[in-house]
């Protein structure tokens, strides 16, 4: 498998990620600035020069089961599927363009992220379709038999109701194929000797122009984009996933000691955790992923029981000069409410990015 | 025309790699052979006339020194002169069963050598020519393998070089008879061809260059060699001089794979556009030139196809895998 996957999958699940914070957090009205901080926060962690480093040392992908335990709420919103190889380059800056608009007030941020844009570049802009073509396999494999269905997806009529993603046979093409319909032949001088036409059944049309790598440039397509950008009541539909998750918790219930270690690893890279008490005088305030409480209560009791994590409480920033010593990961959010409960540090990480 | 016959179930789903589909025809008893990646398992299984599933067994990559699973990159069958084997390339080596997966015969441990921790290292790329067994490898090189009429005495016997970029494919017939003729060719990652003539020693008659895509699929028949390209097109070279006769703009996407009826020269092409093509080669009466016309196309709505093999030789049935799909999907022609 790809040794160079890892980067373009924190990067695109993480900016998936943040676009449904920034519609959750926009949608129940959180304070403007308040917003802006959280985002800021877990933008400036995500981009941490250090963690960057690390990430885009070549490596094989953490274990799916790791993996999967942090970004379980993200992997469904993801459009990886959707991606060919040589989309695969601009979906990945286009998720960088929309970071960018989260913290276009930050230059600090902003420079992270132009940073890690420079990597990107340099990294991916040298490889050939064939190492893209691998890592787009690497990156599927991770993503077999997930079958979980997203109302958005199914909405737009992206996905069927069967969980299989809609290919559709018309449209534009990528950059570098033609209209299908056409054969030519040639002699041994290499003279067109014959045209002919077959019927391919499809209705393509040709790329208009190639997408821009720049730092800032049209990009052409809409692959990493904000599909929640359209306001919309986002539902996160757990009925039908539920037995999905059940059915693999049956097979992959064995304690993974290994993605425990996994994600310490990634806690320790991003700098660890640290979960402060409330304090200050201004409250914290509360996210909810689902669109009505009953619906949050709901999930949370068709939930899988071997799903059942530790809930912890994490408050958002309040003080300024904690800014600093964030290095929290995707910030300080209080989920549920639920009790803190004791638990180790692996399994807080767990926990945590569960509740996200 | 074709119509929908009953899928075969599996056990794991399909894998989205290129090529994704082995099958063997056994005359005796008119069962078929199947075989699919999944990851890092691969199924075989075989199945009666009417698609009724029979038997499946399930075969791993074999472990070796590495923090994840191995996944397997390829299974197919090597049809040889006095036996068939099955042989499953890994990114950990190369193993070759007994045709029925039961007994390993054979186990070649990749060797990471002068790779950086850059590179993936991985073999991919499978065929058999004469009694030997040609596999392919990430850092371009084909390994040739002498096979015996039977048992486990297997030797490398050679190592082609040829290409600078992992192989995809290989794909060969069975030699002519006359001298100089191509019998073998290898495909890449660039999109660069070689067209090779087996033997004790295997000579490289000439290359065809790529064009900035990879070449993920190969067929060979009667001198014409038939390659499939990332940009979905469908090329046909003259193999002793690569000469470029036929360009199809078949698909709108990546091409996967390509098969071949020899009986009666129909080409199949897949690709993740969700159809499949079946065409029809032909040399011209006057000149001998390469000739292709297209017989029929079938969508396979919502597939990412990742395989696509004929059924029998006459080339009147055929099947597809779709990644992440856990079944093979049966055409035959009415």
């Amino acid at each position: 498998m790809s040794v160079r996957t890892l980067p373009l999958l924190f990067l695109n699940l993480g900016g998936e990620m943040l676009y449904i914070l920034d519609q959750r957090l926009r949608a129940q009205n959180i304070p403007g600035d308040k917003a802006r901080k959280v985002l800021n926060d877990i933008i400036s962690t995500m981009f941490n020069r250090k963690f960057m480093e690390e990430l885009f040392k070549p490596q094989e992908l953490y274990s799916k089961k790791a993996l999967r335990t942090v970004y379980d709420r993200l992997a469904h919103a993801s459009i990886m599927r959707l991606n060919q190889a040589s989309m695969d380059k601009h979906s990945a800056l286009y998720t960088t363009d929309a970071i960018k608009g989260f913290i276009q007030d930050s230059p600090n941020i902003l420079h992270q992220v132009d940073e890690t844009f420079q990597q990107l570049t340099e990294i991916y802009g040298g490889l050939s379709a064939g190492e893209f073509q691998l890592i787009r396999q690497t990156l599927l494999i991770f993503f077999q038999d997930l079958h979980i269905r997203v109302s958005i997806f199914l909405k737009d009529k992206v996905q069927n109701s069967n969980g299989r993603f809609v290919l559709p046979v018309s449209g534009p093409l990528p950059w570098g194929t033609k209209v299908p319909g056409l054969i030519r032949t040639f002699n041994n001088k290499g003279e067109e000797v014959k045209k002919a036409e077959f019927k391919h059944g499809g209705s393509y049309v040709a790329a208009p122009k190639e997408g821009s790598f720049e730092l800032y440039g049209d990009r052409v397509l809409k692959l990493g984009t904000n599909m929640y950008s359209v306001n919309r009541p986002v539902e996160t539909h757990m009925s039908g996933a539920s037995e999905n998750l059940a059915a693999q918790t049956q097979e992959s219930i064995a304690p993974n000691p290994l993605a425990k270690e996994e994600l310490n690893l990634l806690a320790r890279l991003i700098g660890g955790m640290e979960i402060k008490k409330p304090s200050g005088p201004e409250p914290g305030f509360r996210l909810n992923l689902f669109t009505t409480d009953e619906e949050e209560e709901q999930a949370a009791l068709t939930r899988p029981e071997e799903l059942f994590y530790e809930a912890i409480n994490i408050q958002a920033t309040q003080d300024q000069q904690t800014n600093e010593e964030l290095a929290r990961i995707m910030g300080e959010f209080e989920i549920l409410d639920q009790p803190r409960r004791s638990a180790s540090k692996g399994d807080d990480l767990l926990a945590m990015m569960d509740e996200l | 025309m074709f119509r929908r016959e009953r899928s075969i179930p599996l056990r794991g789903s399909a894998a989205a790699l290129c090529n994704n589909l082995s099958v063997l025809q056994l005359p005796v008893g008119n069962l078929t052979h199947f075989g699919v990646v999944h990851g890092p398992s691969a199924q075989l299984l075989s199945a009666a006339p009417e698609g009724v599933p029979l038997a499946q067994r399930q075969l791993q990559a074999q472990e070796g020194a590495g923090v994840s699973p191995p996944l397997i990159t390829q299974v197919h069958w090597c049809v040889l002169p006095f036996r068939v084997l099955l042989v499953l390339t890994s990114h950990r080596g190369i193993q070759m069963y007994e045709s029925d997966g039961s007994v390993m015969v054979y186990w070649h441990a990749l060797d990471a050598g002068d790779s950086s921790l850059v590179q993936a290292v991985f073999a991919r790329g499978i065929a058999a020519s004469g009694h030997f067994i040609c596999v392919g490898m990430w850092s371009g090189r084909v390994l040739v393998f002498d096979i015996p009429a039977k048992g486990p005495n297997i030797v490398l016997s050679e190592e082609l070089a040829g290409h600078q970029t992992p192989v995809t494919d290989i794909a060969t017939e069975p030699a002519q008879g006359q001298d100089c003729v191509a019998d073998m060719v290898t495909a890449d990652d660039s999109g660069l061809l070689c067209v090779w003539r087996s033997g004790s020693e295997f000579k490289l008659l000439t290359r065809i260059p790529g064009f900035g895509v990879p070449c993920p699929s190969v067929q060979l028949w009667q001198g014409t060699i038939a390659a499939g390209y990332g940009n979905g097109q469908v090329r046909l070279y003259e193999a002793s001089t690569g000469t470029l006769h036929v360009q199809i703009d078949a698909h709108a996407r990546a091409i996967c794979a390509l098969d071949l009826a020899p009986e009666v020269g129909k080409l199949l092409s897949a690709a993740e556009d969700t159809f499949v093509h079946i065409w029809k080669l032909s040399r011209s009466p006057e000149g001998g030139y390469i000739e292709v016309e297209h017989c029929h196309g079938e969508c396979v709505p919502d597939t990412q196809v990742c395989g696509a093999r004929f059924c029998d030789p006459s080339g009147s049935s055929f099947a597809v895998t779709g990644y992440d799909l856990a079944e093979i999907l049966r055409f035959s022609s009415m």
